[in-house]
């Protein structure tokens, strides 16, 4: 990223005031949440991730972006724990985080959208987002079955939660909907709404936007940087619109076969010779 | 009802009336609102408490006497609660039309030059933010919904829960002042103020006194024996004078409970859980519904569509009979009894009408087959004829004497002229008292006397004493040949196919008719899909060939009905064209409250009037288009114009 820099002084100017910016805000940007050092993921002799290190700070919104086939989806993919690094350490609130399921990982507070919606078509909205407070839920299978103590308490305090993620997520009018009749853009925001459900402490989103029309964009950009605003949660997402990219996130990780080629606020990115280069194609 | 007929003792003001209903009605429930899932109540007695609490908090904050205190948001008992508490504190509340764009916002807010602003969320925020700069008396602004206001300046914003608890904590310093001021309130004081849409020229600020609001409550609900029993959803706009009454005035009138819907889309949901017993809605409203019907209906099974036809038929024809108490064979009466069991009372209930016991629809002729549908399934829906100026009510249909074409007798305390122009005036102790800052306008409009013009030009039908309203006094007017020009009548006949969602007609002055038309994207899309034609656009749709054939065979009925009144025969319809956008308020073409502005929309479209005349047979046009968030596109069309078929000339010589 340092070799973009051809006009220093202007440079130095417009990062002094992007910082005043973000703390005039009053946006509260923490201590580094998760680091990544030196992952490199293998398939057998396809090297889909090389030797790549960057680190999420609590609070901040940090974006992932690359052409396709970068290495995105995977990335995202080892942070939520359903593959494992070949090489290379993940720490979680600085401690090393051992190999672990992805349900382990959710437990950890670590909620996940997918790019290719991944939502129970045959149930309401409303059941679907509770889903998103089984990690929250302790009660043994009878219980809940027989709808009886504790399991009654918890599903009446989980839905609790669930109402306010539905009610902050704008979805009260298809609440009793099912899934399957939903148009895409909905479906994106249920789920958004399940795994906010989750109250994560870090929330993995790929590809938010893709396959959306310009208001629909619009609608969920402010929801994401609503969500972060409103209850501080770090986002780390993964996308394709550069122009959204650039709007929403603190810092950004530029990816490109599987190396990194980038890392930084979106003005410092935006002049990145290797990024332009990657985005726009170079003459050989 | 016996302690509705009280008298000298009875409260003089909104806030009074809070008064006495936390105490008779202490654990009745005042308000109710969905959020998070499930209604929220409020008794009379909490309500007390919510509303003092606010308005210490900002008698705290300096609202001083007489101070204007601008409320805008969606209707939401907290906005509700800042309206009360503004009374109480001595200020007048100025509810505001939430989707007004920022710049008629600050107009009003000018104009009445407000303090203060209990604005709902950061949409309406933003807009009060982006104006501030012009707004000299502004100084304070309190929000309801805190979402995505953490980060902005709190200097001169606070959240509604802030200033309450600030008012919850100054309790002992500022309660006596409270009393004082509270107890200050008298029936000739300033009870609300309300900016009218106006057709033409700027919102005027009409003056609404206690005794305004509180006479006219207290006839009205004597009128349809409202009482606390009542269960009313509150989703017309605050800023509109018929929810003040309904949701104010009556509501503390007769202690009947306000629900608020979750959110303006879940509003027919939250019609179907409350089941309202008292209902108003305009006459589009039901329109809407009746086109959603009947369009879910065509995709219904056969049994299910047949069993509908058979049961309509003879609802059409013994329901309103039934309804209004008049004798039924007792085979018809069996019938439309299975008839209840099977379709009417599921279609009601799924409509959230199984319980209402009195429905009104206003503000705009509603078609007679619509009417007639509603009322041949047992729902109690009659008209009303009303202006802000009146406090809502200056005439209303008594149950049993409901007709489509009629608009009531008058209401109580209501007293009615009509002019020799056939205007029609009015006196009652709910006429205004003033508009605002606006003395000319005032002394336009209301007499020495008392007596208030309409605008509307109208007649009272000797045999029933029942009024009809021919259209707008002013827009009444002659064509070239001498021959009566009634647009409205003519409009309101095409508005009632459901394919047709606005008309304006032009021919004043004229030799002949001629019509701009909007076809109805609902209804005209889903025939569209039935009949495999594609469109991408609006524009597109309204330009299809197909389309035009089927407005105009529309056209060419109105033409035939029209042609068979001999006053009005000459206002049938020689040409016409659809226009390539929807009649917008954002674009001034229509008022808030969705009434054309004729002579906005021939100005704005004189190249597409020219050609109606003209005589060419398309034109291309270019238009500018207002945003929802106020920015602002052009857009360009080739609009193909038809000529449509009239009845007899004969006809016509007789009229002129």
């Amino acid at each position: 990223m340092d070799g973009s820099r051809t006009d220093d002084s202007t440079e130095g100017q417009e990062t002094v005031r992007d910082e005043g910016h973000v703390v005039a805000e009053g946006r509260r940007i923490g201590p580094v949440l998760m680091e990544l050092r030196n992952i490199t993921l293998r398939f057998g002799g396809v090297v889909a991730i090389k030797d790549i290190s960057f680190d999420i700070r609590e609070g901040e919104i940090r974006a992932i972006i690359g052409p396709n086939g970068a290495g995105k989806s995977s990335m995202l993919n080892i942070i939520s724990g359903f593959y494992t690094p070949s090489e290379g350490a993940l720490l979680y609130r600085g401690e090393t985080r051992p190999p672990m399921r992805p349900y382990e990982v959710a437990r950890l507070g670590v909620a996940r959208t997918f790019q290719n919606i991944a939502l129970f078509e045959g149930m309401t909205v409303l059941d679907n987002v509770m889903t998103g407070r089984l990690t929250h839920m302790k009660a043994g299978l009878v219980a809940q079955a027989l709808w009886w103590g504790r399991a009654r308490d918890e599903e009446i305090a989980n839905r609790e939660v669930v109402e306010k993620v539905i009610d902050f997520l704008e979805i009260q009018a298809i609440r009793k909907t099912p899934v399957g009749r939903l148009p895409y853009g909905l479906k994106k925001r249920v789920e958004l709404a399940r795994a906010l459900a989750a109250e994560p402490s870090l929330l993995l989103l790929d590809e938010p936007m893709a396959g959306m029309n310009v208001e629909e964009k619009e609608d969920m950009s402010r929801f994401i940087l609503d969500v972060n605003d409103e209850f501080g949660t770090t986002i780390c997402l993964i996308e394709h619109d550069m122009g959204v990219v650039m709007d929403l996130s603190d810092r950004v990780v530029v990816m490109d076969y599987g190396r990194k080629i980038g890392d930084g606020t979106p003005d410092e990115v935006r002049r990145n010779q290797d990024v332009i280069d990657a985005y726009l194609g170079v003459a050989h | 009802m016996a302690h509705q007929s009280g008298g000298a003792e009875d409260p003089r003001s909104v806030p009074a009336m809070l008064a006495r209903n936390a105490t008779r009605h202490a654990d009745r429930p005042a308000y109710r609102e969905k959020e998070y899932g499930i209604w929220q109540s409020w008794t009379w007695a909490e309500t007390q408490a919510e509303v003092e609490a606010f308005a210490l908090g900002l008698l705290d904050l300096g609202v001083a006497r007489g101070d204007h205190v601008a409320v805008i948001g969606r209707n939401r008992p907290a906005l509700y609660w800042s309206m009360v508490a503004a009374q109480m504190v001595g200020a007048v509340p100025v509810p505001l039309y939430q989707d007004a764009v920022a710049e008629e916002m600050a107009y009003v807010l000018g104009h009445c030059g407000a303090r203060f602003v209990i604005a709902a969320d950061q949409e309406q925020v933003d807009k009060v933010i982006e104006i501030q700069q012009g707004l000299h008396q502004f100084e304070h602004m309190i929000y309801v919904d805190p979402r995505g206001l953490r980060s902005y300046d709190h200097s001169r914003l606070h959240a509604y829960v802030q200033v309450q608890a600030q008012g919850r904590a100054a309790r002992a310093t500022w309660l006596p002042e409270l009393q004082a001021r509270r107890a200050a309130l008298g029936y000739d004081d300033t009870c609300v103020m309300l900016y009218t849409s106006g057709t033409t020229g700027k919102p005027k600020g009409v003056v609404l006194s206690n005794r305004n609001i509180l006479e006219t409550a207290k006839n009205s609900a004597s009128f349809d024996r409202l009482d606390a029993g009542e269960e009313v959803l509150a989703y017309l706009p605050m800023a509109w004078v018929g929810d003040f009454i309904f949701s104010v005035g009556q509501a503390y009138w007769t202690g009947f409970c306000v629900n608020c819907p979750e959110s303006p889309e879940t509003m027919m949901t939250d019609l179907r859980e409350i089941a309202p017993s008292y209902y108003f809605a305009p006459p589009r409203v039901f329109e809407t519904q009746l086109t959603q019907i009947m369009i879910r209906m065509e995709d219904a099974g056969a049994l299910k569509r047949r069993m509908f036809r058979h049961f309509m038929d003879l609802a059409r024809r013994v329901g309103p009979r039934v309804l209004d108490g008049k004798p039924v064979g007792l085979l018809d009466r069996l019938h439309y009894a299975l008839g209840e069991a099977c379709v009417y009372g599921p279609l009601k209930n799924a409509l959230g009408f199984s319980r209402v016991r009195v429905g009104y629809t206003a503000g705009e002729a509603i078609g007679p087959e619509i009417f007639d549908f509603y009322r041949a399934l047992g729902i109690n829906l009659k008209q009303l004829y009303g202006q802000t100026e009146a406090s809502v009510f200056i005439t209303q249909q008594p149950d049993h004497e409901v007709r489509p074409d009629t608009v009531g007798v008058p209401s109580p305390g209501v007293e009615i002229r009509i002019a020799e122009s056939g205007e029609v005036f009015y006196r009652s102790p709910g006429v205004f008292v003033e508009y605002y800052r606006n003395p000319d306008s005032t002394a336009g409009t209301k007499d020495a006397e008392g007596w208030v013009a309409t605008g509307d030009a109208g007649f009272i039908e000797e045999a029933t004493g029942h009024l009809r309203i021919i259209d707008r006094a002013k827009d009444v007017g002659r064509m070239a040949d001498g021959a009566l020009f009634a647009p409205k009548y003519v409009e309101n006949k095409l508005k009632f196919y459901p394919n047709i969602l606005e008309a304006v007609v032009f021919g004043a002055g004229r030799d002949r008719c001629a019509a701009f038309l909007n076809i109805d994207l609902t209804a005209v899309g889903n025939w569209a899909e039935r009949n495999a034609i594609a469109y991408a656009s609006y524009q597109e749709l309204a330009g299809h060939p197909r389309v035009l054939d089927m407005i105009q065979s529309h056209v060419e009925e109105v033409n035939r009905s029209v042609a068979g009144d001999a006053m009005l025969s000459g206002c049938q319809i020689h040409r016409f064209l659809v226009l390539h956008k929807e009649l917008d308020a954002d674009d001034g073409e229509l008022t808030r409250t969705r009434k054309v502005r004729r002579a906005v929309i021939a100005e704005k479209y004189a190249d597409l009037l020219a050609a109606l005349y003209d005589g060419s047979e398309e034109i291309r046009t270019e238009t500018e288009v207002t945003y929802e968030d106020g920015r602002k596109g052009r857009i360009r069309a080739h609009l193909t114009i038809r000529d449509a078929a009239v009845g007899p000339v004969g006809m016509r010589e007789v009229a002129a």
